[in-house]
């Protein structure tokens, strides 16, 4: 079969299997039914990208095209307990712990004692008679525009909601914790998230990826959408340490309203592909956003940052930082974007991407792209790849550090630098210790 | 708007000064395009047949494209069907004594300041002059023949070397290429061929200088420069054409190999007629530049200041396929009006210790659109590679913008690539400065853009660099506001 | 402990050393002068096995080993320390891990056990007293952020902590106030223990005031052109150096 065959196909029967889920599960809630109905003709409209798409250049989803994925449904779920989630408990004893079993919360498995006053965690079924929760449901992230939105928009079966009410300020951290179980057939989990920030509100929302177990091939299609309202203030991780196999594809759609603030670390190390779609729109005036990025991979992984920082409103700052480390055969790819918008006047906008290629099987495609279309702007990119700065490497070796020793040392100061800007200690300590992990997996050459 | 703003925005509507129409009788192929148009060509060229058959490929392959939408510009849907293909000034030029050549097409070029006569050259520039679809007159050729340097229009060329032709022809650039450069195969009609022998420094500028005249033509020629080993020679082009309502086609193609140790320096001023305030009219200018350092530590040296058309798509680019090789691309657009640019360049590295270096200052005024695109791409082999990248956008006025959309493709550890890019617009503090030791608004911003692109400037032979300064001034004119 | 016979190195193809010859023993302090492009600093990135130095010729014995033949760590390990004239500033990594990875690695290859974070710190504080520096600079990145005298400082704070066998100060000097020289050489003078030797390229007579000097070496095109004593470098300090490109130009 050909490999546009290949998409084809796929792309039919995912499109199949959201015909009988849409009789399934349409009935629930019928507005979602007609906006999954929608999603069904934009994503047969579109397909699986091929990398002729410009936007999918740089990774192949051929592996994903060609696999015979069969959609999650509840019945591939609630089979954790406590125990196995308890594990990946990154931010404290306190944190709230939300168990994402193959797409569908699990209650049994999570750890939701102690939820403050004025923050909500369910699933959809909890919040069908919140209005204006459900008015941002399935809206902020385009299934018109992006064909792997359209296909968890109607694939998706158990959204996940997390409202924090106006001015409450929550100390802790809620973690969901995504627990992909592979099953006997190849799994495509269509998990989603949404998250409303109440006006004012601030509080810590990290999502975990973790493959549980052995089987059959998985696919995370994930969707997380974020509402920041307004002087709102998010801190954000995504952790993807998913196996070995994994194959991962998620979009987070973050809008943000005046005086808001939010910080997004998204922190690579797992997974055979790995897809993060970022787009935050700077939706009103005063909003500050930071973006920290950071991979590091080894094996054939290919890891795929793709960030838009969408200056939508004048007088807002973002600050983009990206930073990878690619060893044996993996790839590397960072495509961010900023878009500064016509009205878009005295934005503020600063991006970087640095990389180290530790194998000459490695590589790395940077694209940093500025589209500016105001003119009392700063905007600024740098992107460099290259290996360890010589000087400081004999710096090192001139102390008397072994040059082992030194590139390891040296390489972590190199990765540390996006973690330290994590906000809770506690996470940050653990974001520190997979990386070290992960770190210490990584073939050192000279 | 501030006040000095408001009398910068008075100071408007200055008009392009080349855009006059010279009164040459033409001798015109058929409007349309098919194969008879390809042959009509051949035969008017009195070319080969292996050449024809070339041509004709060329054409056939051209026939199963698809017009590229990627660029970051917008058009009409070209009709190449109503595009003449062919269009020579009728009176044969003289490739003998100046006296024989039209005397319209002398004073065409004295208007656009371009002297074909050799002894009022100040500095020893040769040119070769190419009206729509041929070349009117090479100068200096005897001189630069005592060296074995070959410098000629292409049709002679076909005919006088033809080994060297088909050697070097389409080998940088096949035939299928992209759309344009296939089209261009298929219809070139004429350009500029020059050969620098063995070890030879060419002791003048080269200059080839187009012209469009004729309406409903398009311009498609062809450079091919051969730059032998330890050879050195510095190439440059200008262009210019009428103002005219339609947008005419232009599709050039430019080839440069560089041996072993050979250094070709290649600069453009670009200044097609850009269309009117309202975007009537212009060149659209697509077309395809690329060089290959073939030879260890040989050296190719885009610069180019593009100012003009409508719509210019254009990537003069670099294969580093020798060890030590080095590529340069140094740029300046500006766009102004309802201007549209796409331009930047591509550096691949495939040898060892290969070095690139960009340097793109993109200024952006009126409605327009200006985006820098641009590949580094380190192979596989291309141990120690290193590429330094420094693309800067200006933004003049609030209505036009400014992108930036690099790509960076890194498949060897030991490569050290760096790109930075920056947009902003003129600092008001900095025109404030100046204002306040008596300097005008506009003489400001003049002043702030020329030192912008200062780095670009210098890499223009003087003569070169003074013309390059002046358009910009008259590009700026009328834009801050 | 020192034998440096007939060195020739270049850099980029350019020739710099020209057949150096130089004697350290134990407990020695040599100073080393010259005017600009001399080598001064080429020399001490020859010692410490900078790689784009390509040694062509001559021999560096030390301490019985062939120093040419070793890693740069090596070097550092057995008891050669460089004092950068350009410290080196490496974000992300703290002053402390640094010295820590550093000096464990030097107890390592000696076949002492590693000290342990208690012990660690309580030499640190001793030997932070030493250079009077401030305990928050040991947090902060190694060099990121230094002021010159600082970063100086820095060096020698270092060095304390590695206990080398033979010092090299590269223009330690440059740079700094005359505080900070007091301070810097004071350090210097504390680890002068009878056994330690060093070598101290320095431009001017100004830091041998405080760092006395047993030999004074002129260093010019490459090579030892005249040696004394600290007397030399006081009459450097009055005549500059033409008198001794003249000697040169006429013994040659």
């Amino acid at each position: 079969m050909s490999t546009i065959t290949k998409y084809q196909t796929a792309s039919t029967a995912f499109v199949q299997e959201a015909q009988v889920f849409a009789d399934l599960y349409g009935s629930a809630h019928p507005t979602l039914a007609a906006i999954r109905k929608q999603a069904i003709v934009a994503f047969s409209n579109r397909g699986i990208p091929t990398m002729k798409h410009e936007e999918w250049k740089y990774v192949n989803l051929t592996s994903i095209a060609q696999t015979d994925y069969r959609t999650a449904s509840p019945a591939d779920s609630q089979k954790l307990s406590n125990s196995d989630a308890e594990q990946y408990r990154y931010a404290g004893k306190d944190a709230i712990l939300c168990v994402i079993e193959n797409g569908k919360l699990n209650v049994a498995a999570s750890t939701m004692t102690g939820i403050p006053a004025g923050v909500r965690i369910g699933s959809i079924d909890d919040f069908s008679s919140d209005a204006a929760v459900m008015s941002h449901l399935f809206t902020h992230a385009s299934f018109e525009e992006e064909a792997m939105v359209a296909l968890n928009t109607m694939l998706c079966y158990s959204p996940i909601i997390i409202k924090v009410d106006a001015k409450v300020k929550c100390d802790t951290v809620i973690q969901l914790i995504f627990a992909t179980v592979p099953g006997v057939d190849p799994l495509l989990i269509p998990a989603r998230v949404l998250v409303v920030a109440g006006e004012q509100s601030e509080f810590t929302v990290v999502e975990s990826y973790h493959t549980l177990g052995a089987g059959a091939l998985t696919f995370n299609n994930v969707v997380s959408e974020v509402v920041v309202g307004k002087a709102a203030r998010v801190h954000y991780s995504k952790i993807q340490v998913e196996g070995d196999e994994a194959q991962h594809i998620n979009y987070h759609k973050v809008n943000m309203a005046r005086d808001s603030y939010q910080h997004l670390t998204t922190l690579s190390l797992g997974g055979a592909i790995v897809r993060n779609n970022l787009n935050i729109r700077l939706d009103a005036e005063q909003v500050n956003a930071y973006l920290n990025g950071l991979y590091v991979l080894n094996q054939k992984q290919v890891i795929d940052n793709h960030t838009l920082v969408d200056h939508a409103m004048p007088n807002c700052y973002s600050n983009e930082l990206y930073k990878g480390i690619i060893g044996d055969q993996a790839q590397g790819v960072f495509n961010g974007k900023i878009w500064v918008r016509e009205d878009a006047q005295k934005t503020n906008a600063y991006q970087s991407n640095k990389n180290l290629l530790l194998s000459n099987q490695a590589s790395m495609n940077t694209k940093p792209q500025l589209e500016i279309y105001a003119d009392d702007v700063k905007c600024s990119h740098g992107a460099t790849t290259g290996q360890l700065d010589d000087e400081a490497l004999f710096y090192l070796r001139a102390r008397g550090i072994g040059e082992t020793v030194a590139r390891s040392l040296l390489n972590h100061a190199f990765a540390a630098d996006v973690i330290e800007q994590v906000e809770n200690e506690t996470l940050r300590e653990s974001l520190m210790q997979l990386l070290d992990v992960k770190l210490s997996a990584l073939q050192i050459e000279a | 708007m501030s006040e000095d703003l408001k009398i910068l925005d008075e100071v408007t509507n200055s008009e392009y000064k080349y855009g006059f129409v010279s009164n040459i009788e033409s001798d015109n192929a058929p409007k349309g395009l098919d194969e008879s148009t390809v042959r009509f060509i051949s035969a008017k060229k009195n070319e080969p047949e292996w050449l024809l058959e070339w041509r004709l490929k060329s054409f056939r392959h051209w026939l199963t494209l698809e017009e590229p939408t990627w660029a970051n510009v917008h058009y009409p849907k070209i009709d190449f069907q109503d595009i003449i293909y062919y269009s020579a000034p009728k009176k044969k030029p003289s490739l003998n004594s100046l006296d024989e050549l039209d005397p319209e097409i002398k004073a065409t070029f004295d208007k656009l300041g371009i002297s074909l006569i050799e002894q009022q050259r100040l500095a020893g520039v040769a040119v070769d002059a190419v009206i729509d679809s041929v070349s009117v007159k090479t100068t200096f050729r005897e001189t630069l023949g005592e060296l074995g340097i070959i410098f000629c229009s292409f049709s002679e060329a076909v005919h006088d070397h033809p080994d060297l032709i088909k050697k070097y022809l389409g080998s940088v650039i096949p035939h299928t290429d992209n759309y344009y450069a296939a089209l261009n195969s298929a219809v070139f009609s004429d350009g500029s061929f020059c050969y620098i022998p063995k070890g030879v420094r060419c002791p003048m500028e080269l200059s080839t200088y187009f012209r469009i005249n004729s309406a409903g033509t398009g311009q498609f020629e062809r450079t091919l420069i051969i730059a032998e080993e330890g050879s050195f020679v510095s190439y440059l082009e200008g262009c210019t054409a009428p103002m005219r309502d339609e947008n005419q086609l232009h599709a050039a193609i430019v080839e440069i190999i560089s041996h072993t140790d050979a250094t070709v320096k290649y600069s453009t001023v670009q200044n097609w007629y850009p269309g009117d305030k309202n975007g009537k009219g212009g060149i659209y200018n697509f077309v395809t530049k690329r060089g290959i350092c073939m030879g260890d530590r040989a050296k190719i040296s885009w610069t180019q200041v593009e100012t003009g058309s409508a719509i210019t798509w254009k990537y003069p680019s670099v294969i580093l396929k020798g060890d030590y090789s080095v590529g340069e691309f140094y740029s300046v657009a500006v766009t102004n009006n309802m201007q549209q640019a796409d331009t930047g360049t591509k550096m691949i590295h495939l040898g060892k210790k290969t070095k690139s270096i960009i340097i793109s200052k993109g200024i952006s005024c009126g409605k327009s659109q200006n985006s820098y695109r641009g590949l580094v791409r380190i192979g596989k082999k291309a141990e120690h590679a290193r590429n330094f990248s420094q693309c800067d956008s200006l933004l003049i006025g609030d209505k036009c913008g400014a992108h930036t959309f690099p790509y960076i493709e890194v498949g060897n550890k030991t490569a050290k690539v760096e790109h930075e890019a920056t947009t902003s617009k003129v600092g008001e503090d900095q025109i404030f400065y100046c204002n306040q030791r008596g300097i005008s608004t506009e003489d400001a911003v003049n002043l702030i853009v020329n030192g912008y692109c200062k780095e670009v400037f210098n890499q223009l032979p003087m003569e070169f660099a003074v013309e390059a300064q002046k358009l910009l001034a008259i590009s700026l004119e009328g834009s801050v506001g | 402990m020192l034998s440096i016979k007939d060195i020739k190195a270049s850099v980029e193809g350019k020739q710099i050393l020209n057949g150096l010859n130089l004697e350290v023993k134990p407990g020695e302090v040599h100073a080393i002068m010259g005017p600009n492009g001399s080598g001064k600093s080429t020399l001490a990135s020859v010692l410490a096995g900078r790689e784009e130095f390509e040694v062509e010729g001559g021999t560096v014995n030390f301490l019985g080993k062939d120093l040419l033949d070793m890693s740069p760590e090596d070097r550092a390990r057995a008891g050669m320390f460089l004092a950068f004239q350009y410290p080196v500033e490496i974000p992300g990594v703290s002053n402390a891990n640094f010295l820590k990875t550093a000096v464990n690695e030097v107890r390592k290859s000696r076949r002492l056990a590693p000290y342990d974070s208690k012990e660690f710190l309580k030499i640190m504080k001793e030997k932070m007293a030493l250079v009077e520096m401030d305990k928050a600079m040991t947090q902060r990145s190694v060099n990121e952020g230094f002021s010159g005298g600082e970063k100086k400082r820095n060096e020698i704070f270092q060095m304390a902590m590695l206990e080398p066998t033979l010092a090299i100060l590269d223009e330690t000097d440059s740079g700094l106030d005359i505080d900070a020289l007091r301070i810097v050489s004071n350090g210097v003078n504390a680890l002068r223990d009878g056994n330690r030797s060093f070598i101290v390229i320095t431009h001017y007579q100004r830091l041998l005031d405080y760092i006395v000097p047993d030999f004074v070496h002129v260093l010019y095109k490459g090579r030892i052109v005249k040696s004394g004593t600290k007397e030399l470098a006081l009459e450097l300090e009055e005549k500059g150096y033409d008198w001794i490109k003249e000697e040169v130009a006429v013994g040659a």
